[in-house]
């Protein structure tokens, strides 16, 4: 017990006297803020009930969408495959409930849009397809742990999806050297990725061991902020015997746990503007991936369910729940005991980076790392103003570009310009519009001139 | 105040600024540039909006480019036939016989009061901006969200937005620049031979039903139109109604039998007016 609290304290201590490593920019939350996330990371996870109907959309990843496998009034199992595609950038979707098919149909997904989707009609049994994983010899062969990731359909689980085998295939001429897990969970809220590191420690070191394996990387890192410090104790002390794996303390700073962000803190190599990170020899997968990946080689179990926090001060009960893919937004509010008060605002996905929701009967998808609901109230509702050219924007942005004149760019309409200041190398983090006293929308705008320069371009191929 | 003074001010004042007229004078006989008149007079011609649908950049690039003999003098999309005729006759050559000329049209009838919205936008007042939260706040993905892109970047004010959050656009005003096309996300503006007086007022591919749902205007595809033609001008394509320009004689048939009034004779709708 003594020797444990030193270990602890010395990590505070450390982070007290600035020996551990951060981001040089971007920024922290308020305490408050911090206490919630806390709160919320000693809750373990609970398995959310099975609701009434459940819609997997085909297309929850970046690529190309799926054809559906299956027809209408068909009876599937858990973790049946339900819809593939031909393209190498894609991800196959599988069931996550037994029970019969009643509609192929486009529904309403998160972004907005309408996706063919697949509803089923659970009938509770739950019964489970066959899963078999690779043996022993098999893992050493690269390609066939490829293969076992694609077809279990597992995508980045920390919110942009990007299909994993193709992350685990990196090109030739570019090896990559380190791997980095990424248990930042930086932002506010949210405490899925805390739980997973307490509860699953196990898997995530198992799956750093088949990414290494497979890619042929010397070295895995295992990043974790120090406002985690149980997970991080816990971590740390299982892969104390391990030799090329590594735990790295960060002090916790927003937007720390993005990719290219993430690579600059762990191994100070700066990803070029428009480069992937295998340019610099470094691969970032989400702890829920390396978990994933583990369960897939392992036990050959599909990707058909995943931990998100549904939390926020507008709900009952947050809770941390292991949720099956193609459950309602609705159901899960439902489930953490309704609203509290009057919602002002959902938001599907982590408070910076989500999307408001204006229909409760979106799905949950493969990349939802969690739902945060506002009290009304607390939601604030934006009454942007002129630019007074304070420059706090520019003091946070982790790119290093300038939100103030990008922002000031759009508004006049000069689009070339904010090209030339490197708007396209913009993470839409969000803490430029966190910050700025005259509440600009930001981010607006930058994705405003990225669609318009992506538009120009597409125009120029022609 | 001494009248002296006032003098030797008027004289040394005078006095510098004759010398430095001069020299002045003196330095552009010197370093006189050659200037193709053409250019500039070609330049006087042209309407001078720099709206760029000549693929030109600016009017001055277009008026270069036609003196040097590289573009036609008709290649000015918003000046039209009064334009390429004037600019020909400053370069001396005959313009063959125009063609018809292009407009701009609003292809949805879906304004306030018949297309209801999924959630309050209060964000940017910017078309493509409120297309990025959500696809937009209009429950049809297809109709005008009415917050008048199209109106701020036209170049020559001939749209303005009407009451019912619909553009209006004058066709007199209107040169068929086609940078409105350009601003909608949506792409419901289109350039439509002038002379054609029927068209469809509807983007909408869903089906009958959703279209019902959402909008009293839109398409059904319920394939009335393409029963009556007598010229097999109109085709339902992916539920919308399309008219075939070549064939359709402006019969007006197809316009009495729509259902819902999607189909619209521009001479007694509200694009012609004003």
């Amino acid at each position: 017990m003594v020797k444990r609290f030193n270990y602890q304290g010395g990590f505070i201590l450390a982070g007290v006297f600035g020996k551990l490593k951060t981001l040089k920019k971007g920024m922290m939350f308020p305490d408050k803020y911090d206490f919630l996330k806390s709160q919320l990371g000693k809750k373990p996870i609970e398995e959310a009930s099975l609701s009434e109907e459940v819609v997997i959309p085909l297309s929850q990843h970046i690529g190309a969408p799926c054809k559906p496998l299956v027809e209408v009034k068909q009876r599937v199992l858990v973790g049946q495959k339900i819809g593939d595609s031909n393209g190498f950038v894609s991800a196959p979707v599988h069931s996550s409930v037994s029970g019969e098919i009643k509609a192929i149909e486009p529904r309403l997904i998160f972004t907005g849009d309408k996706v063919l989707s697949v509803i089923i009609a659970p009938d509770g049994k739950q019964e489970v397809a066959g899963f078999n994983g690779l043996s022993e010899e098999e893992i050493v062969c690269p390609d066939k742990v490829r293969a076992v990731v694609r077809e279990s359909g597992i995508v980045g689980l920390g919110g942009a999806a990007f299909p994993t085998h193709v992350k685990l295939t990196p090109p030739k001429d570019k090896p990559v050297k380190d791997v980095i897990v990424n248990g930042c969970e930086c932002e506010p809220f949210i405490a899925g990725d805390h739980r997973n590191m307490l509860e699953n420690a196990e898997s995530i070191i198992d799956g750093l061991r088949i990414i290494l394996q497979t890619i042929g990387a010397e070295k895995g890192y295992i990043a974790i902020e120090t406002n985690k410090i149980d997970a991080l104790h816990h971590i740390s002390n299982l892969v104390s015997s391990e030799k090329n794996i590594k735990v790295v303390p960060l002090n916790a700073k927003y937007p720390q746990g993005a990719e290219k962000q993430l690579i600059q803190v762990v191994l100070g190599r700066e990803v070029p503007s428009g480069c992937i990170p295998c340019e610099v020899g470094a691969l970032v997968q989400n702890v829920g991936t390396t978990i994933a990946i583990s369960k897939a080689i392992r036990e050959g179990k599909p990707l058909f369910e995943r931990v998100l926090s549904v939390t926020g001060s507008g709900i009952n009960e947050p809770k941390n729940l292991r949720v099956k893919i193609g459950t309602s937004v609705s159901h899960l509010i439902k489930e953490c005991g309704g609203f509290k008060g009057e919602p002002g605002k959902v938001v599907f996905g982590g408070p910076m980076t989500g999307f408001a929701l204006f229909d409760l009967s979106v799905p949950v998808v493969k990349g939802t790392s969690g739902i945060v609901v506002f009290k009304k109230g607390t939601a604030s509702i934006s009454d942007p103003r002129g630019c007074i050219r304070c420059g706090r924007c520019v003091q946070v942005c982790p790119i290093n570009i300038m939100p103030n004149f990008i922002g000031q760019y759009v508004e006049a309409g000069m689009i070339d310009n904010a090209e030339s200041s490197g708007v396209m190398d913009c993470i839409e983090c969000g803490v430029c519009a966190y910050v700025c006293p005259a509440q600009r929308p930001l981010i607006q705008f930058m994705r405003y001139a990225k669609s318009k320069i992506v538009a120009n371009r597409k125009k120029g191929g022609k | 105040m001494d009248v002296g003074m006032i003098t030797k001010a008027i004289l040394i004042l005078g006095g510098v600024g004759f010398i430095l007229g001069a020299v002045l004078a003196i330095a552009s006989r010197i370093f006189h540039v050659e200037v193709d008149l053409k250019v500039e007079f070609i330049r006087g011609v042209l309407p001078g909006a720099n709206c760029g649908a000549c693929g030109y950049p600016g009017c001055d690039g277009l008026a270069e480019a036609i003196a040097k003999g590289e573009a036609l003098p008709s290649a000015c999309v918003a000046g039209g036939t009064e334009v390429a005729k004037q600019v020909a006759a400053v370069m001396g050559i005959e313009v063959k016989e125009p063609k018809v000329a292009k407009k701009a049209l609003v292809r949805c009838g879906g304004g306030k009061g018949e297309v209801s919205h999924r959630y309050v936008y209060d964000g940017e007042l910017d078309c493509q901006m409120a297309q990025q939260v959500s696809r937009g706040p209009s429950l049809c993905s297809y109709g005008c969200l009415g917050l008048g892109s199209c109106v701020v970047a036209c170049p020559f004010g001939a749209i303005i937005m009407g009451e019912d959050e619909l553009p209006h656009i004058n066709w007199k005003k209107c040169r068929g620049c086609g940078v409105c096309v350009d601003a909608c996300p949506r792409g419901i503006i289109a350039l439509v031979p002038e002379n054609q007086e029927i068209h469809v007022l509807c983007r909408s591919h869903d089906k009958g039903k959703a279209v019902r749902s959402v909008c009293k205007k839109g398409c059904i595809g319920c394939k009335a139109c393409e029963k009556v033609c007598e010229f097999d001008a109109v085709h339902i394509v992916d539920n919308l109604a399309v008219i075939d320009h070549e064939k359709c004689t402006n019969c007006k048939k197809c316009l009495e039998k729509c259902p819902t009034g999607c189909i619209s004779n521009l001479i007694i709708t509200h694009h012609l007016h004003k």
